[in-house]
C-alpha cells in the first residue's frame, strides 16, 4: 500500500449530499479484473455528455463543461471537500480506486458511509471527518478562491490553511499507523496466525457446525 | 455478566484479539465471493504467493454480469465473460465451490447463502457486496467489505473491525393488508434517513418483524445499509430454525441439536444497552413508493411529490431539487400519477419465493398496461424459479405480458443486458434508486414486488389495495 505522511494540494468542491458510489464509478467499469485505470471514468455520468463503455478512448470523449472536476484547476486537485453521507451505496471498493487514479489523496466530509471509509485506508487515501460548521466555511473559501489549498499533516492530524490557520482532526491509532508506514495490514494480521489457531480450536469444541 | 445485545453476543464470539484501541481481529464463518470484486483479491493473494487460509469457508456464484435471457449462447459481452471465466478460474485453481451458470443452484450471491444454509445463525457472514447485510435476517452478523478486506479475509480468515454502536428499531403492531417487508424497510429509510444508521449494527424487532417470514426479514436486514448501517439483524426464533433445518449446508443429526440450543440464545437480553432506540407504528406504514434518487425519499403511494422549498435544510433541499430534476417530476403531483415505462421484479431484495408469489397473486388473471414497455421478473436462484414454476407461477406471469427470465441480478444494477434507456421510468423491486443505477439517464422507483405488479397492471403506481 502506498504511504501516506503529508500532502499539499488544490482542493475541489463537490458540493452535493450522499455522493454514491455507483455515480464515482458506474458499475460498467467493473468488469475489469484489475485495480487500475479508473480514473478517466471516475464520476462518467457527470463528466461527460455521452455515455462511457469500457475500452473507449476517453480522453476523445465530451467533457461537462458544467461539471467541476473538468473546470481548471480542479482538474489538478488532491483534496476532494465534499458533503455528508460521501461514498454511500455499494462496497466497490473501485470507488476509492478510481478517485485515488484521478489524483485524489484525501476526501474531507462531515460523514462517510461506513465501507467507503474502510475502504480508503487500504488503498492509502485518507478521508478526514469534520464538524459541519467548519466544512461549510471551507465550501465557502474554496469557492471564493479557485486553486484554494490545504495542507493535510497526518503524523499532526492538522490541515493548514494557506493563512496559517489550523484544523485538527481525528484518525484512529491503527489507522494512522498502517497508512504512515504503507503497511500492508494482511502481514500484521499474519503475525498473529497463532492466535487464529487458538480461536478456530476453541471454536471447534463449542460449534462444531462451523468447521 | 453483564445484559448483551444480540450483536454484543456475536461480536463477542468471534473477537481473536483485541488491539488497544479497540481494533479487533473478528473471526469470518462464512466467505461468499461473486466475479466482480474478488478478481482484485486473488490476483493480490497470488501476488504475494498467500493461500487461502480455509477454503471450506468459501462459497463462489457469478451473479452480477450474468445474462438472463437463454444462456446456451454464454456471456455474449467478452469483458463480463473474462471476469466470469476469471471466478470460475480462480475457484478452480484454489479449489474453492462454486455455482456456476449451469447450475440450478446459481443465483444472487445473497438469495443463495441462506437457500443452501451456507448462511447459519451466529455466523459471521462476509462478502465483497454491501447487500451482505442480508444474511443478519438470520441472527447472524453480516456486512459487506471491500475487495482489499475480501483478500484480507481470504488470507487470514479474518477481518480487522472496530466495534459498532448498538441500535434497536422496533417496528411495533401489526402491519394492514398490502404492506410487506419492503414498505416497512422503506418506511424506516425514510424515517433515520440514509446515514441514519452509520457506525450502528441495527437489530430490527417487534411484532411486526416477528412475524415476517424469512424472506421478509431477509428483505429487511438486505436494505439495512441504505439506512447506512453496514449490518442489520432479526434475533433468532422458531421461524428461522424452521427455515434452516434441512438445507444442503446446515448441520443435522446430533450437530443439528447441539447448534439449535446454541442458536436459542441468540437475541438480546433483556436489559441490554442501545445505543439509539427506534420506534415505528406498524399500523401506520402504508405501501411505499421512492420519489427521488436516494431511498430515503421516499413516501406513501397516496402522498404527493414533496416540495424541497417547504424543506428548511439548505443543503437538503438542493439535494431535493436535483433530485426531482433527474426524475423528472414536480413536487407536489401525486405519486399514482407518475407513469411508468418498465417494470423490474427481483433483485436480493426481492427474488425470493414469497416475493414470486406476491407479485403473481396480484398479475393473476390480469394484463400489463400497454404503455409498459417491458415487465420483467427475474428470480434470484435456480433454485427459486424451480419452485416458482412448480407452482405455476411462471405461466401466470407469461399469461399477463410479463417475461420470465433466469436468475441473477439483472436490472438491479443493469451490468448486463437488462438496462433501462436514458429517461425510462422503472417501477423496481431492488435496493438503490440512485442516479443511474438501472442504466445511464434511467429513473428507478423502488417499491415492493406486489406494488410493482401493481404499476406493471395499472401502468402507473397504485395502491394494490385499491387495484
Ligand atoms: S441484486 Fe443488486 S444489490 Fe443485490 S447483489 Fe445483485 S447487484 Fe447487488
Amino acid at each position: 500500500m502506498q504511504k501516506f505522511t503529508q500532502l499539499s494540494g488544490i482542493v475541489a468542491p463537490m458540493d452535493r449530499p450522499n455522493v454514491d458510489t455507483d455515480a464515482i464509478i458506474p458499475k460498467q467499469y467493473l468488469k475489469s479484473i484489475k485495480r487500475s485505470g479508473f480514473g478517466p471514468t471516475a464520476f462518467d455520468d457527470w463528466r461527460y455528455l455521452e455515455p462511457g463503455e469500457p475500452g473507449m478512448d476517453h480522453s476523445q470523449r465530451k467533457p461537462n463543461p458544467d461539471f467541476i472536476l473538468n473546470q481548471p484547476p480542479y482538474d489538478r486537485a488532491s483534496i476532494l471537500l465534499a458533503r455528508e453521507n460521501f461514498g454511500c451505496g455499494s462496497s466497490r471498493e473501485h470507488a476509492v480506486w478510481a478517485l485515488d487514479d484521478f489524483g485524489f489523496r484525501v476526501v474531507i466530509a462531515p460523514s462517510f458511509a461506513d465501507i467507503f471509509f474502510n475502504n480508503s485506508f487500504k488503498s492509502g487515501m485518507l478521508p478526514i471527518i469534520l464538524d459541519t460548521a467548519v466544512i461549510d466555511q471551507l465550501f465557502k473559501e474554496v469557492k471564493a478562491e479557485p486553486g484554494y489549498q490545504l495542507t493535510v499533516d497526518l503524523d499532526a492530524e492538522t490541515i493548514t490553511k494557506a493563512n496559517g490557520e489550523v484544523i485538527e482532526f481525528k484518525v484512529d491509532e491503527f489507522r494512522k499507523y498502517c497508512l504512515l508506514n504503507g503497511l500492508d495490514d494482511i502481514g500484521l494480521t499474519l503475525k498473529h496466525a497463532d492466535a487464529i489457531r487458538a480461536y478456530e480450536e476453541r471454536r471447534k469444541q463449542q460449534a462444531p457446525w462451523l468447521f | 455478566m453483564a445484559a448483551r445485545t444480540l450483536y454484543d453476543k456475536l461480536w463477542d464470539a468471534h473477537v481473536v484479539r483485541t488491539e488497544d484501541d479497540g481494533t479487533a481481529l473478528i473471526y469470518i464463518d462464512r466467505h461468499l465471493i461473486h466475479e466482480v470484486t474478488s478478481p482484485q483479491a486473488f490476483e493480490g493473494l497470488r501476488m504475494a504467493q498467500r493461500h487461502p487460509w480455509r477454503t471450506d469457508s468459501l462459497l463462489a456464484v457469478p451473479d452480477h454480469n450474468v445474462p438472463t435471457t437463454d444462456r446456451k449462447a454464454g456471456i455474449t459481452d467478452p469483458v463480463a465473460k473474462l471476469q466470469v471465466e476469471t471466478l470460475a478460474q480462480n475457484c478452480k485453481d484454489y479449489a474453492i465451490t462454486e455455482f456456476t451458470m449451469g447450475d440450478i443452484r446459481q443465483g444472487i450471491v445473497h438469495v443463495i447463502g441462506p437457500e443452501q444454509g451456507a448462511t447459519l445463525p451466529g455466523m459471521t457472514v462476509v462478502c465483497g457486496d454491501s447487500h451482505t447485510s442480508t444474511h443478519g435476517a438470520f441472527g447472524a452478523l453480516a456486512h459487506g467489505i471491500g475487495t482489499s478486506e475480501v483478500e484480507h479475509v481470504m488470507a487470514t480468515q479474518c477481518l480487522i473491525q472496530k466495534k459498532m454502536k448498538n441500535m434497536l428499531i422496533s417496528v411495533d403492531g401489526q402491519t394492514p393488508a398490502g404492506v410487506t417487508a419492503k414498505d416497512i424497510v422503506l418506511a424506516i429509510i425514510g424515517e433515520i434517513g440514509t446515514a441514519g444508521g452509520t457506525g450502528y449494527a441495527i437489530e430490527f424487532a417487534g411484532e411486526a418483524i416477528a412475524a415476517l417470514s424469512m424472506e421478509g426479514r431477509m428483505t429487511v436486514c438486505n436494505m439495512a445499509i441504505e439506512g447506512g448501517a453496514r449490518a442489520g439483524m432479526v434475533a433468532v426464533d422458531q421461524t428461522t430454525i424452521d427455515y434452516v433445518k434441512g438445507r444442503p449446508y446446515a448441520p443435522s443429526g446430533e450437530t443439528w441439536e447441539q447448534a439449535v440450543a446454541n442458536w436459542n440464545d441468540l437475541k438480546s437480553d433483556q436489559d441490554a444497552h442501545f445505543d439509539s432506540i427506534i420506534r415505528l407504528d406498524a399500523a401506520s406504514i402504508k405501501p411505499q413508493v421512492t420519489w427521488g434518487t436516494s431511498p430515503e425519499m421516499e413516501v406513501a403511494v397516496d402522498a404527493c411529490v414533496p416540495d424541497p422549498d417547504a424543506e428548511a435544510d439548505e443543503v437538503k433541499a438542493s439535494g431535493m431539487r436535483k433530485a426531482l430534476a433527474y426524475m423528472d417530476l414536480t413536487a407536489g403531483m401525486p405519486i399514482t400519477d407518475i407513469k411508468v415505462d418498465k417494470v423490474f421484479i427481483g433483485s436480493c431484495t426481492n427474488s425470493r419465493i414469497e416475493d414470486m408469489r406476491a407479485a403473481a397473486e396480484v398479475a393473476k388473471g390480469r394484463k400489463v398496461a400497454a404503455n409498459i414497455k417491458l415487465a420483467m421478473v427475474v428470480p434470484g436462484s435456480g433454485l427459486v424459479k424451480q419452485q416458482a414454476e412448480s407452482e405455476g407461477l411462471d405461466q401466470i406471469f407469461k399469461d399477463a405480458g410479463f417475461e420470465w427470465r433466469e436468475p441473477g441480478c439483472s436490472m438491479c444494477l443493469a451490468m448486463n443486458a437488462d438496462r433501462l434507456e436514458a429517461g425510462e421510468r422503472c417501477a423496481s423491486t431492488s435496493n438503490r434508486n440512485f442516479e443511474g443505477r438501472q442504466g445511464q439517464g434511467g429513473r428507478t422507483h423502488l417499491v415492493s414486488p406486489a406494488m410493482a405488479a401493481a404499476a406493471a397492471i395499472a401502468g402507473h403506481f397504485v395502491n394494490v389495495n385499491e387495484l
